[in-house]
């Protein structure tokens, strides 16, 4: 993953040093948007069970599945852009089950 | 005055429609991209420019697409894509874009369009009033009225010039009077297409979706937060476009020997009463202040050619010595307190120490003639208003039957 980007456009900028016509003028910055908080269930990846066969990361509509840096592994879940809908635990074969859900109240109990 | 003297030699009369008078200024300015549809009366224009396509005269790639609505979204995006871009329109046809319209001023793409001016219906009808202009008056475009063909040529190429100017980025609209001018042919002085191609340089906008080395969006959803902004942002770019109107004109007389304003005075300088028009009817408008000037009346005319931006300070200053004006729209409000013209220059004057008396003509819908007695009987209206000192009525319908 590229480093951590700042929004081009920051809150509270006003109508002299917007970008006019509402263009975004970079790209990729929805990674600069945390969506995570839309989130009222969590997927959880568990390692020991994972076969990496990546559905999980092909089916991910936000692009929050984490790999290992030659793209081979699962590592984990971008918690700070997955907005829950868990199509990941969908997809993950009913044999491995390797990704499971919990809600982010019985979460937050944990964290 | 010599540069006027030699350019002006390498102008050349011709005899033109206003429709073909606009199709020749396309073909001169060579847009990369112009998606249209037919709709009557502008047909001919994109008919005519289709032929120039065809006919390898120009490289423009032309879209022939299955709406007025697609024609407009069609030069959203070739126009954010970096070329420029052209449609043309009537009427229902520019009903039909309205959306579009709002996103092309909103995306800040100078898309230029010709708008032959036709009635709404309904009932249908395809002649000429200004009430398809008039609705789009909100849609954030530059809008420039032109009284013949060669002010419809002639506006052509300033508005390309002021919508691409980086201090404005709008799109603008050039206006004639459907049928009228669109149809009637007259003599226009032409230019050499490389006067127009200096004139009118290359298409740049700051950034374009074809950029691949720097990738914009365009078009994202922008909420509470931050559309109010981007609004006031298109605001002041209007207001920007005011002095840009004004240089751009004062250059193209430079180049052509023909002037141009946000409006011009016809013996108003010293009249008493007059009126304020837009399109061909100043054209009979202008003979009527003659005779009445024969006859020692002060009679005097103000022909509006920018409605947007609005000129309202010049438009005070001009008319402030004025007794009575009969401004005169070609389309109404429907139990406002007058016309568009009317109410915007009414409210322009609101703030003067001594406020000339006024007040509205409706003419000429669904193209109406309006002849030299109709005007004249107006003219007459605004004496007896001057010797009475009072505006009976707001809103007169001229030459309506009851």
């Amino acid at each position: 993953m590229s480093e951590k980007r700042a929004m081009p456009i920051k809150k509270g900028d006003g109508w002299k040093t917007i970008p006019i016509g509402g263009i975004i003028p970079e790209g990729g910055t929805a990674e600069a948007f945390k969506t995570g908080d839309w989130r009222t269930v969590r997927p959880v990846h568990h390692p020991d069970r994972c076969i990496h066969c990546m559905q999980c990361w092909a089916y991910c509509p936000d692009m929050s599945i984490q790999l290992n840096e030659d793209g081979t592994k699962v590592i984990g879940i971008d918690l700070e852009h997955c907005k829950g809908c868990l199509l990941c635990v969908k997809v993950c074969p009913d044999k491995v089950e390797a990704l499971t859900s919990i809600s982010e109240t019985e979460a937050a109990k944990n964290d | 005055m010599s540069e006027v003297k030699d350019t002006a030699a390498n102008q050349e009369r011709t005899a033109l429609t206003g429709n073909e008078a606009m199709a020749e200024a396309m073909r001169q300015i060579e847009p990369d991209v112009v998606a249209a549809y037919p709709i009557t009366p502008q047909t001919e224009i994109v008919q005519i420019f289709s032929t120039f396509v065809s006919d390898g005269l120009v490289k423009t790639e032309y879209v022939p697409v299955e709406s007025e609505h697609s024609a407009m979204s069609a030069c959203v995006g070739s126009a954010a894509s970096g070329a420029r871009s052209m449609t043309a329109t009537s009427a229902n046809g520019l009903a039909l874009m309205w959306e579009i319209l709002y996103i092309a001023s909103g995306t800040r793409l100078p898309i230029v369009m010709p708008v032959v001016n036709r009635a709404l219906s309904g009932p249908i009808n395809i002649h000429c009033d200004h009430s398809d202009t008039m609705g789009a008056r909100d849609s954030g475009w530059i809008q420039l009225f032109s009284e013949n063909a060669q002010e419809a040529y002639d506006n052509m190429f300033q508005a390309v010039r002021i919508a691409e100017h980086p201090d404005v980025l709008l799109p603008a609209m050039v206006t004639t009077d459907g049928f009228i001018i669109s149809h009637g042919m007259e003599v226009v002085n032409t230019l050499d297409d490389r006067v127009v191609r200096d004139f009118v340089g290359e298409y740049k906008i700051p950034r374009n979706l074809l950029d691949v080395d720097n990738p914009i969006t365009v078009g994202p959803l922008a909420l509470q937060d931050f559309y109010f902004e981007h609004k006031v942002e298109q605001a002041h770019a209007m207001m920007r476009a005011k002095p840009v109107v004004q240089e751009i004109a004062e250059e193209y007389e430079k180049l052509t020997g023909r002037k141009y304003g946000y409006f011009e005075e016809y013996r108003l300088e010293d009249a008493d009463v007059a009126v304020v028009v837009l399109g061909s009817t100043a054209g009979t408008a202008k003979v009527v202040v003659d005779d009445l000037r024969k006859e020692g009346i002060k009679a005097g005319l103000l022909k509006l050619r920018v409605f947007r931006p609005f000129p309202y300070e010049e438009l005070r200053e001009a008319v402030k010595h004025v007794n009575v004006i009969g401004v005169m729209d070609r389309s109404d409000s429907f139990a406002s307190i007058g016309g568009p013209v009317f109410s915007e220059l009414r409210a322009a004057m609101y703030d003067m120490d001594q406020r000339p008396l006024v007040t509205n003509y409706v003419y000429g819908l669904g193209g109406r003639d309006v002849d030299l007695h109709m005007i004249e009987s107006a003219f007459r209206e605004l004496l007896s208003i001057q010797d009475s000192g009072k505006v009976e009525q707001y809103v007169n319908y001229l030459g309506v039957r009851e």
